[in-house]
């Protein structure tokens, strides 16, 4: 039945040297989401390089445009599926520089798997990585120990590899570390489980992605409706009448008869009905669906406004303080005027203040640094010319995150989150916080 | 994470459902965001679902926007007839660009091999700075090609309709950056996320009425370059080419000189289904002489504005 298939959205990061092109299209190779002719392809151009089996990797090869221009684009999307569950990848270089690239993947991942070289362990980069995960609040992340081939299988590489990884992790507030010890090249488990380790008792990489549990329960979280699109037939007949508030429920559950308040105006008024595309009156609407509301009061509202419930409502206010990435060429100062896209609002902003720059690998903080640069993570303090309903990204990653955008040429300058997802010092975890899962053989 | 902080099954959603609110919201991400949208319309299933998800989208009201079809001069005539009916139906606003003007006219021509698909970029240009829509929905699919795969939702388009890799922004959780300079454009690509499988299996559950070429049939054909081709007025069958009869169906739908139908004996969609989920060939590469050009080929056309 179709109807039981979930979708996971997952990131990977991790650079070539990681043999993360190997995994992706190991991945996709093992659960059939390869086609002949695409396989073709590469056995030929494989070929052609003088190899003497398919590279894999050659399935998530780059664009001659990227090639000619020095360039990579940042995100790569790839599907694959098993009779469970449906997957997107977003396939993410993993250099130095592209600490934008893993945010961008990370922002809209469930689950983010991060690679290292079981002979190198845990090195600057997974540190980033690690991160980066925990500053997007990734609720899962997959330690994936590859190269196992090349250290002989031995627990004893893989051990100390995942208890640093995993503590590390911890420390930085990721939710959940899952460690896999596995080889992408000959396949040890990434889909079938190894027959060389069987010191290992968990799932295979493949076993982990479909079992993860990654349904939220909505009714977990208040209920947030950013308004996209009223529409009002003013047809003749039947709807003649009709004003409803299109758009997705981004967090939480609405029913009819609800009592909720229109923000930034604070109106109030009653779900007269809820209607979910074509189908009227529906009795619940939960996240992520795109519904329509109906208010029983004919108020003011329009594109830009958040419908929530009266007793969890978001704060208003013009005053922001975030986490920051900085994503464009042209750095980030104190004094910028930009414009701020949260939800369906787009608002002039300012930016007050850089109150700190982040260094990634270390988590040292830096004050009032006089720009962020491109892959720079820092803490800034707007002033918008307008209120907005805000949550920290921390309580929910759809309200609590924002873009700043050039108003000039209209590009995409920065990645915002409200409040400070990331604590910056490492030495002291939140309290409750800890890793869970089963992170090595034994556990 | 522990079952008992699990949602209970009613406030779950399918992959379906999932894929479905997401097209939705970017359908009405761009209806509020841009002055003039158009949905590219070529009578083609991914173009079909398109509307059919703009239809849910802004119930009870009508779609806010209007179709633009490329027409090549060799599309099939049960694709056309489709497209006219749904127009009909729906009370749409259609704009057709026509190939065949432009090589009547002589501002086009017809290439040695016949196949038109590579003329469209010119008369899609056209119609797109003619008719100043700033924002057109395109039916393409992230799983389809290696460079639709570094495709963004919203993928920013100059002047010349020409997709630069460099100004491509990035796009980070459900926050669709559409700001575009006058004479600029977006395309928006609603069903990204989707896979064929995807397609068909809801086309099957929203019961999607489908031009009758999708289904198996019999029709005189000829082989050229490994597929089967239509014969008719556009240039085939050629000398030492034979036509036959076969039961076949056709994949993709586009330009008769190079879409290909496949063997098939699939005449309902749960056949279609299991058939696309057997399939050892991607779409494009069962169906596209035009892909087959180079390895590059679609990202060579994208760069020069094509769909």
């Amino acid at each position: 039945m179709t109807s039981e298939i979930s979708l996971l959205r997952l990131a990977t990061a991790g650079s070539v040297d990681d043999g993360k092109s190997t995994l992706v299209g190991r991945l996709l190779h093992d659960c059939k989401a390869v086609f002949a002719d695409q396989l073709d392809a590469v056995e030929r151009v494989s070929r052609e390089r003088g190899l003497s089996g398919a590279d894999l990797a050659l399935l998530t090869d780059g664009l001659r445009a990227e090639r000619e221009q020095g360039i990579t684009i940042d995100v790569a999307y790839r599907y694959f599926a098993t009779p469970r569950r449906r997957f997107i990848l977003a396939d993410t270089p993993g250099h130095v520089q592209y600490t934008r690239n893993m945010v961008t993947g990370a922002s809209t991942a469930q689950l983010a798997v991060v690679l290292v070289d079981a002979r190198n362990g845990v090195v600057e980069q997974t540190r980033r990585h690690a991160a980066v995960a925990a500053l997007l609040r990734v609720p899962h992340v997959v330690l994936a120990v590859n190269k196992m081939d090349l250290v002989g299988y031995a627990e004893s590489v893989f051990a100390p590899i995942a208890d640093e990884f995993t503590a590390y992790a911890a420390r930085l507030g990721a939710p959940e570390v899952t460690a896999i010890p596995i080889s992408a090249l000959a396949g040890d488990n990434v889909v079938e489980p190894s027959a060389e380790m069987d010191w290992y008792g968990g799932p295979t990489l493949l076993e982990h992605l479909e079992g993860v549990d990654v349904e939220q329960d909505p009714g977990a979280h208040p209920a947030r409706f950013p308004v996209q699109y009223v529409l009002r037939p003013q047809t003749p007949g039947e709807f003649r009448d009709y004003r409803g508030y299109a758009g997705q429920l981004v967090s939480g559950v609405l029913h009819p008869g609800e009592e909720v308040v229109v923000l930034p105006s604070g109106q109030r008024s009653t779900i007269a009905g809820i209607d979910r595309l074509g189908e009227q009156d529906v009795e619940v609407a939960f996240a992520p669906q795109s519904v329509t509301l109906r208010l029983a009061d004919d108020l003011d509202v329009s594109r830009g406004d958040v419908i929530a419930p009266v007793a969890h409502a978001p704060r208003v206010t013009q005053d922001v303080s975030a986490t920051v990435c900085h994503l464009a060429a042209r750095p980030l100062r104190p004094g910028d005027r930009v414009l701020l896209r949260h939800g369906t609002r787009t608002v002039k902003a300012m930016v007050r203040s850089l109150d700190s720059r982040l260094d990634i690998d270390t988590l040292a903080a830096e004050p009032a640094p006089p720009a962020l640069s491109v892959n720079e993570i820092g803490r800034v303090t707007l002033r918008t010319a307008a209120p907005l309903p805000l949550d920290d990204y921390t309580a929910d990653r759809r309200t609590g995150s924002f873009l700043l955008i050039d108003e000039s040429d209209g590009a995409t300058l920065t990645a915002g989150m409200v409040g400070a997802p990331l604590g910056t010092d490492p030495g002291h975890a939140a309290p409750g916080q800890s890793a869970t899962g089963p992170v090595a053989a034994g556990v | 994470m522990s079952v008992l902080t699990g949602a209970p099954s009613r406030l779950r959603q399918s992959h379906l459902d999932a894929l479905e609110s997401e097209a939705v919201h970017i359908f009405r991400e761009t209806a509020a965001e841009f002055e003039r949208p158009v949905l590219l319309f070529s009578g083609g299933k991914d173009s079909i679902l398109m509307l059919h998800l703009a239809l849910k989208a802004f119930w009870p009201a009508p779609v806010p926007f209007g179709l633009l079809h490329v027409d090549t001069g060799h599309n099939f005539d049960e694709v056309i007839a489709y497209r006219d009916r749904t127009v009909a139906r729906h009370g749409l606003r259609l704009t057709v660009a026509g190939v065949q003007d432009y090589i009547d006219d002589g501002r086009l021509t017809e290439r040695p091999d016949g196949t038109r698909n590579p003329l469209q970029t010119v008369p899609l240009l056209d119609a797109i700075t003619t008719n100043r829509f700033d924002a057109v929905f395109g039916g393409g699919r992230r799983d389809e090609e290696k460079a639709r795969a570094k495709e963004r939702v919203f993928s920013l388009r100059d002047e010349f309709g020409g997709w630069d890799p460099r100004r491509q922004r990035p796009e980070l959780w459900q926050l669709y950056n559409g700001r575009h300079r006058v004479g600029e454009h977006v395309r928006v690509f609603p069903l990204s996320n989707w896979t064929e499988l995807d397609v068909w299996q809801y086309i099957e559950r929203e019961g999607i009425e489908l031009p009758e070429i999708y289904f198996a049939h019999e029709r005189e054909v000829f082989s050229r370059d490994g597929m089967w081709l239509t014969a008719g007025g556009w240039g085939g069958p050629k000398d030492g080419e034979s036509v036959e009869r076969r039961m076949v169906r056709y994949r993709t739908v586009g330009d008769m000189s190079c879409t290909g139908a496949v063997d098939s004996d699939a005449v309902t969609i749960a056949q279609v289904i299991r058939e696309v989920a057997t399939s050892t060939l991607t779409e494009r590469g069962a169906t596209r002489a035009d892909d087959k050009l180079s390895e590059a080929a679609m990202e060579d056309r994208k760069r020069e504005g094509y769909f």
